[in-house]
């Protein structure tokens, strides 16, 4: 079972402020979902590879070259922007 | 009798177009006119395309008296789940997080089908960002099962399966992550194709567990499935894990399944599962003995452990998918919540981060994102991450050693039939349960599709779901095919 301050960690890693009330709920629950997929300690890997692509391929490469968005386009992705200034997003200050 | 025009196939709405029967714009209203009359009952859009629909058919059917239908999609009203952009349109995910975002350009399949004529009716509603199985986890409503409106489509895509299964459009899209497009087809009678991984482009789909998802067509029969797949296929620069291969061809000839070899794995016929589906299963596996298929019991030994593989590697994926709703770039902010904003009066970048978040998403989201974050974390990755991707190298095994014996494998596609509204909805280890025959697919890559196999005492639907080998999506259509013409079940309809 994970502890309530272990929730709390993890929680502040995936930055989701969460009530007391919600750390509880989510220490049963996670703790369940854990123990769930622990059974795989079961199956012997040794030697075995990981995964890593499904289908086989390998190194998929493209020319890193800027394909400009149309006016409207353009437009369209800076209405999205929370905060915004004379097109730009704007954002907080990182260091404070 | 008659039908409807909304209640035809692709293939059959399409000659009735060629042939100028009627037109795309009375073949859209249609489909309107029934999402108008059944879906505040059912609930299975989040947005409907009424004007923009319209003024598609009305440039297919421009079109059609110069003479110049582009193909067989040309005028075919859709649903699409609303986790694929279209440009200029809202874009939800079914999460609070995106309530008001609209999509700045089209998905790489909605171009795809905007340059073969086809017609958008509408966004479907989904689990938020597809996670879950009954979707009842949308942030706006829960989507009813037209069999038994008490009762759950399945989920993910439950909102684009009851649009097909209650025939408010000609056939829609789904995504399948996990038995996404599969399982909601099983619980609503429809077919339901999950491609092989990388056959079609991801681009313009909202991020869910980049190596396990795809998008998948959701039909009234195997040929509709086809024709959307053919349609939406290909490799895409946008997406580096689509491949060049081949167009897949669907015979529509009548033939017998002579020569095919079919796997049973005994893994998928499990203590507790639904009697009645089990003997639908089988009477299923049956009837393609009858079409001359041979059957062969087979084993794919690491199938009790796909679950617990998926769980863990998808919640990873998707802590790392959902991080870029921050409060800051797009989505729901706390910065320009008024609400928010009256109680909190200084605020800290770390602030706007933690609580647009908290805000944004719901508690499905959040637990695989808190499971993903621990999975990943200093200490644990080896015991999670990298064990799960060690098993997965066996599960995707099991299934290259079984295709060195048989061309195609039958299971269930679900172990229940349709289940209550709220019956799973406070154990979120239960309801991750219902995707347990369908999960295996994605964490392995291989191609699958469900078709209606037979009903419960009850009427609720039951799907067989068919896994091919990889890019072997043609003999999923042939078995599936033979299957249709032999049996009656995929032309059944709900009462509503």
């Amino acid at each position: 079972m994970l502890t309530t301050e272990e929730v709390k960690k993890i929680a502040s890693l995936a930055r989701l402020n969460l009530t007391e009330g919600e750390i509880e709920i989510y220490r049963g629950q996670l703790s369940s979902i854990l123990d769930y997929v622990g059974q795989l300690k079961e199956v012997n890997t040794d030697g075995v590879e990981p995964t890593r692509q499904v289908s086989g391929l390998q190194n998929v490469t493209r020319e890193d070259e800027v394909i400009p968005s149309s006016v409207d386009e353009h437009e369209r992705i800076i209405n999205q922007f929370p905060q915004k200034q004379d097109g730009l997003l704007k954002v907080r200050a990182v260091f404070e | 009798m008659y039908p409807n025009p909304n209640e035809l196939t692709i293939a059959q709405a399409s000659d009735r177009l060629e042939c100028g029967e009627f037109s795309s714009t009375d073949l859209t209203r249609s489909c309107l006119d029934r999402i108008a009359a059944t879906d505040s009952t059912l609930q299975a859009f989040v947005t409907v395309l009424e004007d923009e629909a319209m003024e598609q058919a009305k440039l297919a059917d421009a079109r059609f008296t110069k003479g110049q239908r582009l193909g067989t999609l040309d005028g075919i009203p859709l649903a699409i789940k609303d986790v694929i952009l279209i440009a200029n349109t809202r874009a939800t995910g079914s999460s609070k997080i995106l309530s008001n975002y609209t999509s700045a350009y089209d998905a790489t399949v909605i171009t795809k089908l905007r340059a073969a004529g086809a017609v958008f009716l509408g966004k479907t509603n989904l689990d938020e960002f597809a996670m879950g199985a009954s979707t009842e986890n949308s942030a706006f409503q829960v989507t009813k099962n037209p069999w038994d409106i008490t009762r759950v489509p399945g989920g993910s895509s439950g909102g684009s399966a009851v649009a097909v299964a209650a025939d408010q459009c000609i056939a829609a899209l789904g995504s399948d992550t996990g038995g996404s497009v599969r399982q909601p087809a099983s619980l609503t009678g429809i077919v339901g194709l999950k491609p092989t991984y990388g056959r079609v482009s991801r681009y313009g789909l909202m991020p869910m567990a980049a190596s396990h998802n795809i998008i998948g067509s959701m039909a009234k029969t195997v040929e509709d499935a086809s024709i959307l797949f053919q349609a939406i296929a290909g490799k895409d620069a946008k997406d580096s894990v689509t491949v060049d291969r081949e167009p897949i061809t669907y015979n529509l000839e009548p033939r017998t399944l002579n020569g095919v070899r079919i796997g049973v794995p005994k893994e998928y016929f499990i203590d507790g599962m639904d009697k009645e589906v089990e003997q639908s299963v089988r009477a299923g596996i049956q009837t393609l003995k009858d079409l001359g298929a041979e059957i062969k019991e087979i084993s794919l030994p690491h199938t009790k452990y796909a679950l617990g593989v998926y769980y863990i590697l998808v919640p990873s994926e998707v802590s790392a998918d959902v991080a870029r709703y921050d409060g800051i770039r797009y989505g729901y902010s706390v910065e320009t919540d008024p609400e928010y904003l009256k109680d909190h009066k200084s605020l800290t970048l770390f602030d706007v981060y933690q609580d647009s978040r908290a805000r944004g998403f719901g508690s499905e989201v959040r637990r695989r994102i808190m499971i993903g974050t621990y999975a990943l974390s200093a200490g644990y990755y080896d015991a999670y991450y990298a064990k799960a991707q060690k098993v997965r190298t066996l599960i995707r095994q099991d299934f290259m050693h079984a295709f060195n014996d048989v061309d195609c494998i039958a299971t269930p596609t679900s172990p229940l039939p349709a289940f209550k509204i709220g019956e799973k909805a406070d154990d979120p280890l239960t309801m991750y349960l219902a995707d347990v025959f369908t999960v295996s697919l994605n964490v392995a890559g291989v191609p699958g599709m469900s078709i209606p196999c037979g009903f419960t005492k009850n009427n609720l639907p039951i799907g067989l779901q068919l896994i091919g080998n990889y890019f072997d999506e043609a003999r999923l259509f042939q078995v599936g095919g033979a299957f249709e013409q032999a049996t009656q079940w995929h032309l059944k309809k709900p009462n509503l």
